[in-house]
């Protein structure tokens, strides 16, 4: 489980922009998370929980925004949405499609502070 | 009481091990280095394969290779009966290399005195997926006594890697292994994935990931 190092991660970045804000805490912190990315969310919620304790960041909320897998159909010329990352074609034609677009992210976007 | 106040930050959370893999990348393209990392669950026959390939390749090429394993260092010392230079990475606890552990593993090793580096990563085929290495190639290994479904099971790993082996394939017939049905899988997670199907036991299908490689080497020292 190498959820517990991310979310150290995490918190390091938190707390971080959060001193450059000289802001005393943080309240939640927005994620942008893929599939592809090989983190699983509830492991990562579980995980941070106990990484925030101690710092500017304990009590806080961990918003994600979980994105579908997004690929490049080179026979439709066009951006498909894919409903699982087990099956990587094309929704409309069936097309492999090996090119993806979006589902990698794993990303802070954005911090509430006071 | 100040209110609270929202404020953009963009930052990618694995950015130092990413901008780590690509410094290491730079200096293995430096100093014309060929990287290749695998990744597997436990008992697959990875480090048997890697012995084979450290056996051929020794013959003509300078190769080394870099083990992780989480405790022992049994996989570093059968390797090093190959006769080629091994270095250990022990992780501990920590299911997974990062860019920091392979950093500090190269520490003064002379890159350019090597063609080919292998990096063995440990046992395990979710956290491995997460983490640049700055390799050239990522091979995902499975045998063919862990089932045809792998792929589905573990689609961002083979999703992640480059080319995938199917190992242990002497075995296939008793372990009423579907080739077919495996192959379906690793290119329904992993369009157009180029597969490797081995057995490091009786050598089959070996000589076809050694020219691979050779040709890999070239075309890498070429750019």
């Amino acid at each position: 489980m190498h959820e517990l190092s991310i979310a150290n991660s995490i918190v390091e970045i938190a707390t971080a922009a959060a001193k450059r804000q000289q802001a005393a805490h943080v309240n939640t912190v927005y994620l942008r998370l893929g599939p592809l990315s090989g983190v699983v969310s509830d492991a990562l919620r579980f995980s941070y929980e106990i990484v925030c304790e101690g710092t500017p960041l304990a009590g806080s909320n961990l918003v994600i925004e979980e994105l579908p897998v997004v690929v490049h159909c080179a026979a439709c010329e066009a951006q498909r949405t894919v409903d699982s990352i087990q099956y990587l074609r094309c929704p409309m034609c069936g097309a492999p499609t090996p090119e993806v677009v979006q589902g990698r992210e794993l990303e802070v976007t954005a911090l509430e502070i006071v | 009481m100040t209110e609270p106040r929202l404020v953009e930050v963009r930052q990618k959370v694995l950015k130092q091990n990413d901008l780590l893999a690509r410094s290491l990348r730079d200096r293995f393209r430096a100093a014309g280095v060929y990287v290749v990392s695998l990744v597997s669950s436990p008992g697959s026959g990875k480090t048997t394969f890697l012995r084979q390939t450290l056996m051929e390749l020794k013959s003509g090429r300078r190769v080394a290779a870099i083990v992780g394993d989480l405790a022992t260092d049994n996989d570093a010392a059968r390797l090093a009966r190959a006769g080629v230079p091994i270095r250990q990475i022990t992780t501990g606890t920590v299911c997974h290399l990062d860019a920091t552990m392979v950093e500090r593993a190269l520490d003064s090793w002379a890159l350019n005195e090597l063609d080919y580096l292998f990096i063995e990563n440990v046992g395990n085929l979710v956290c491995p997926s997460s983490y640049d290495l700055g390799e050239d190639l990522r091979l995902v290994l499975m045998s063919v006594t862990e089932g045809e479904d792998k792929p589905l099971k573990y689609p961002t790993i083979f999703n992640t890697a480059d080319v995938a082996v199917i190992t242990k394939m002497d075995l296939a017939g008793p372990a009423e292994f579907d080739l077919v049905a495996a192959r379906y899988n690793i290119q329904s997670v992993r369009p157009g994935m180029r597969i490797f199907e081995v057995s490091a036991k009786t050598g089959s299908g070996m000589s076809e990931w050694f020219q691979f490689l050779q040709a890999a080497l070239a075309i890498a020292v070429s750019q």
